[in-house]
């Protein structure tokens, strides 16, 4: 056994939280079946399992957003069985959780933000701000953020607003942090600090859960990992078990557990696809920012995507390259001041997206409820709405077709669901996902922008996602994948562009690719 | 209880494919609000000592509701595309003074006159909706300025006086009942063979879909359910129009309203605008990222809007026989009322045309009933306004579940 620190600060503590028998049914569905969870003082217990196979439901359990009595079995906190019949109930005990879908107010401050709903006020409700202001800033030099409390939250980036999110936590005396996919919207340099961050709150002697999807970060981080899997607790290993032989992080034994099969490899392999003439060739491309005049959000970027490749775009949060791809995308983004686009070798005016749609290019986007679902209309219209006129006659639809398309799609990629007719906000994260690829697949592009195309999704969803890639390029398509997650681009891709600052700053052919050169070129292009 | 996930995930045996709960749940919402109507009329039906459906208040009924009705087929649109058009009431009383105007005044043409009063209508409607599509101010600010622009516009163009009346062909618009080819007795053939034709194209379109339906694969609804709907429909139209042909047969204004409602039905469950709209109120930003030019779409909405406007304020001054200053007051209310109670969003993307007509006609109904009670116009109001807000929490309720 090798002596990871991690264990060294509590090697034998008792547990702070005991969740026995959970069991929590919903008409129709079992969310929850008999699962158990224990979690030591002092440390921090990832707990991993797909989409949908139960960890927030288990939460809500937890929290008392579904009160005791609505679930089976029985949760002890310090030893003692706690019924909570609300939240207010759990935090009062220190229980506290940060949500994935951050909990702010764009509009207040950070100090106002944090004290939401706890204000330090007289007994008059006259706020102290004062004592607000010093105590903000105390909590905010303890979760590492430099900003004034007087900042709008709106004004900073995803990163920060989390850590404000976290500094709210601490100000209710938090004894147990659960975080929810915290890292979900992070890029790599705020993942890293916010992994940081709860090493320090450990030797404070805070517990954390940590849900997650990323195995690195649970490598990194955790003294124990708990693996649901559709609804059920597989198995609770701690950090000793989940090492293997190498010392390294066992990932295969995790995503067995997961997904309850072996995934030979984690990216289907793409052999044979032969790479043919240039599809999409960009030259000088710049944008204007929106809100900055007289700054370039993006500046003179120039690529191609040939026929059957797929180009990786690696870079930072904020390097530009979901703005290039809607700005390319009919100018949905900014406002375009230099540079060319040919598809298929002709210039091509891609003046509005209408436009580029029936030049052949398609943009998945990186926000799936945002900007890719009308979410309250089911498959078959989501399916649709990119290409109407393909399942129309002289503007009228025909609704007998369009079923037959949007059943062809959901067997096609495999999208879980009642039928065509099911609501498409209640699909799980991967099959929104494939939802929107079944609207840009019916679109029939030549080349596809896939902008973060597996973010929030589980490992099994992930690989059915790549094949659906491979098989886009099998079929002779260029994709060009936006991703903040450098392994995935690594298996993937056979070329990758490093982009930071608006401006591409590298391209790396798959055998010279790994994350030290993208790093690299990120860094060494300084700014 | 431990085994209710498993029939969820068996096969569903071949007689259900395609069965939906959720779609039916979804269709019982809409009976409920056609339900609700019929309540309400037996209920005034039998307080009123059966004067709600004579055939001759059933006539003023139609007559008085319909330009509420037509409004409110524009406003549908407008609200599903996640707008308001708080102008409707003034725009209908300012094309009724300007028809006035042209008419009595200048001595155009009825015909002419009233093609002059649609264009100006669709010209109020545009000029709203690029305030609101092209510069990105909120539609409730826009059409708030438009309301009080042309309230005071019609003032001005009728001088603070009532001008009328207009000429006799006009007032057929609103007054005229369709002409009886075989005349002699007290039933109007023409109307009841208008309703039996009417109710047969409709039972006629139901079936040829759902035979097409069933070519592809797809069992949409049980036959008997088909059956018992389409009877029940086409029993009500043919019914209707014979009930109203023992007084004068079918008003005019009736043709055309029920036109527009087969028109807009169609237009927004079959056409591929009509779905781009309901995208666009859903979700804006996936609609224009899906290649939807979102700001011609609401300028079209709101040109549409202004049309109706136009035309339910040239029914409103051809009823009346005279353009008034006070004309259009307060309709904007009742017309989004009806949108609503008939289960409308207000945040955009849902709302049905049949839903906004029922919800016209349970205002409409209430309206008249109300009267014939001889309950005042100040209780009236306040019946109304809690009708509104208990319909619309209702439907939350049920939404939510």
């Amino acid at each position: 056994m090798a002596a990871s620190p991690a264990l060294a600060v509590t090697p034998a503590a008792s547990p702070i939280l005991e969740m026995r028998g959970i069991t929590k049914a919903f008409p129709g569905v079992k969310a929850l079946d008999n699962v158990t969870l224990a979690v030591r003082a002092g440390e921090i217990h990832a707990v991993c399992g797909e989409n949908g196979a139960g960890k927030s439901t288990l939460m809500k359990v937890l929290s008392g957003v579904y009160p005791a009595g609505s679930y089976d079995g029985s949760i002890l906190f310090d030893g003692e069985e706690r019924r909570f019949s609300g939240i207010p109930d759990s935090e009062a005990l220190g229980i506290i959780i940060i949500h994935q879908e951050l909990a702010l107010v764009p509009l207040l401050s950070i100090a106002e933000n944090i004290f939401l709903g706890n204000e330090a006020a007289s007994r008059f409700g006259v706020i102290d701000w004062p004592v607000v202001m010093a105590r903000t800033r105390d909590l905010l030099a303890r979760v590492g953020l430099d900003e004034a409390p007087e900042t709008l939250v709106t004004d900073l980036g995803v990163g920060k607003q989390q850590l404000v999110e976290i500094a709210k936590a601490l100000s209710k005396r938090v004894r147990l942090l659960i975080l929810d996919e915290p890292t979900a919207s992070l890029n790599e340099g705020d993942s890293a600090a916010l992994l940081t961050l709860l090493e320090a709150f450990r030797e404070q002697g805070i517990t954390s859960i940590l849900i997650s999807h990323k195995l690195n970060e649970i490598a990194r981080v955790a003294d124990s990992v708990t693996i649901l899997r559709d609804g059920a607790s597989v198995e609770t290993l701690p950090r000793a078990a989940m090492l293997g032989p190498d010392g390294r992080l066992d990932e295969d034994r995790i995503i067995k557990g997961m997904v309850g099969r072996d995934l030979a490899h984690r990216y289907p392999p793409r052999e044979g696809v032969a790479i043919g003439e240039p599809l999409l060739e960009v030259t000088g491309w710049s944008v204007r920012h929106p809100l900055h005049p007289g700054r370039l959000a993006v500046e003179d970027v120039s690529l191609t995507v040939r026929r059957g490749e797929v180009v990786g775009m690696a870079g930072l949060l904020g390097a530009g390259r979901t703005e290039f791809a809607m700005s390319l995308f009919g100018g949905a983004y900014g406002q375009r001041v230099a540079g060319e686009a040919r598809l298929r070798g002709q210039p091509t005016d891609l003046g509005s997206v209408e436009k580029a749609i029936r030049a052949g290019l398609a943009y998945a986007t990186e926000d799936r409820k945002g900007y890719g679902l009308v979410l309250h209309e089911d498959i078959r219209t989501n399916v649709s709405l990119a290409n109407l006129p393909g399942v129309a006659a002289k503007g009228v639809i025909d609704e007998d077709r369009e079923r037959a398309v949007a059943e062809r799609y959901r067997e096609r990629l495999r999208i879980r669901s009642s039928g065509i007719d099911q609501v498409t906000v209640n699909l799980s994260g991967g099959n929104q996902q494939k939802v929107v690829l079944s609207k840009w697949l019916f679109a029939d592009p030549d080349v596809l922008i896939l902008d973060e195309p597996t973010r929030g999704i589980d490992v099994g969803a992930k690989y059915e996602i790549y094949a659906i890639i491979n098989d886009l390029a099998r079929q002779g398509k260029g994709v060009l994948i936006i991703s903040s997650e450098m392994p995935e681009l690594l298996g993937m891709c056979d070329r990758i562009l490093v982009m930071n600052r608006g401006r591409i700053v590298g391209e790396l052919s798959a055998d010279e690719a790994s994350q030290e050169a993208i790093m690299r070129a990120i860094v060494t292009s300084g700014g | 209880m431990s085994d209710t996930a498993t029939p969820a995930t068996a096969p569903r045996p071949a007689a259900f494919a395609g069965f939906n709960p959720k779609a039916f749940t979804g269709s019982l919402r809409d009976y409920g609000m056609i339900l609700c109507l019929v309540g309400i009329v037996i209920f005034f039906q039998f307080f009123t000592d059966g004067a709600l459906l004579r055939p001759l208040n059933l006539t003023n009924l139609v007559l008085q509701n319909s330009y509420i009705v037509v409004m409110a087929l524009g406003m549908l649109l407008v609200i599903v595309a996640g707008h308001i058009d708080l102008s409707v009431g003034s725009t209908a009383g300012f094309i009724g003074a300007l028809a006035a105007v042209l008419m009595v005044q200048m001595g155009l043409h009825p015909l002419f006159a009233t093609l002059l009063c649609l264009v100006a209508g669709g010209l109020i409607g545009a000029a709203q909706g690029w305030w609101v599509a092209y510069l990105r101010i909120p539609s409730f600010i826009v059409t708030l300025a438009g309301m009080l622009v042309f309230k005071g516009l019609t003032l001005a163009l009728l001088a603070g006086q009532s001008v009328g009346p207009f000429p006799p062909d006009f007032q057929k618009l609103s007054s005229g009942f369709i002409p009886d080819i075989v005349t002699g007795g007290s039933l109007r053939i023409t109307s009841v063979l208008v309703g039996v034709a009417l109710a047969l194209i409709l039972v006629g379109s139901n079936l040829r879909r759902r035979l097409g339906q069933q070519r592809q694969g797809f069992t949409p609804e049980p036959m008997a359910t088909f059956a018992l709907k389409n009877a029940l429909v086409a029993a009500v139209i043919v019914a209707f129009s014979t009930w109203l042909a023992t007084y004068r047969g079918l008003p005019n204004v009736l043709i055309v309203m029920f036109a527009l409602i087969l028109l807009y039905r169609f237009v927004t469950s079959r056409t591929v605008i009509g779905r781009r709209v309901y995208a666009l109120g859903g979700n804006e930003k996936a609609a224009k990222l899906s290649g939807i030019n979102t700001e011609r779409l609401t300028f079209l909405t709101f040109v549409n809007m202004g049309v109706l406007a136009a035309l339910a304020g040239l029914i409103f001054a051809a009823r009346l026989n005279t353009a008034t200053p006070k004309a259009g007051l307060g309709f904007e209310l009742d017309v989004i009322a009806a949108c609503f109670i008939g289960g409308a969003s207000a945040s955009g993307g849902v709302g049905k045309v049949t839903g906004a007509v029922v919800g016209a006609l349970i205002m409409g109904v209430m309206n008249n009933g109300m009267s014939i009670l001889g309950i005042g116009i100040d209780y009236q109001q306040v019946i109304k306004g809690l009708v509104l807000l208990g319909a619309v929490s209702i439907d939350q309720y049920y939404r939510k579940r």
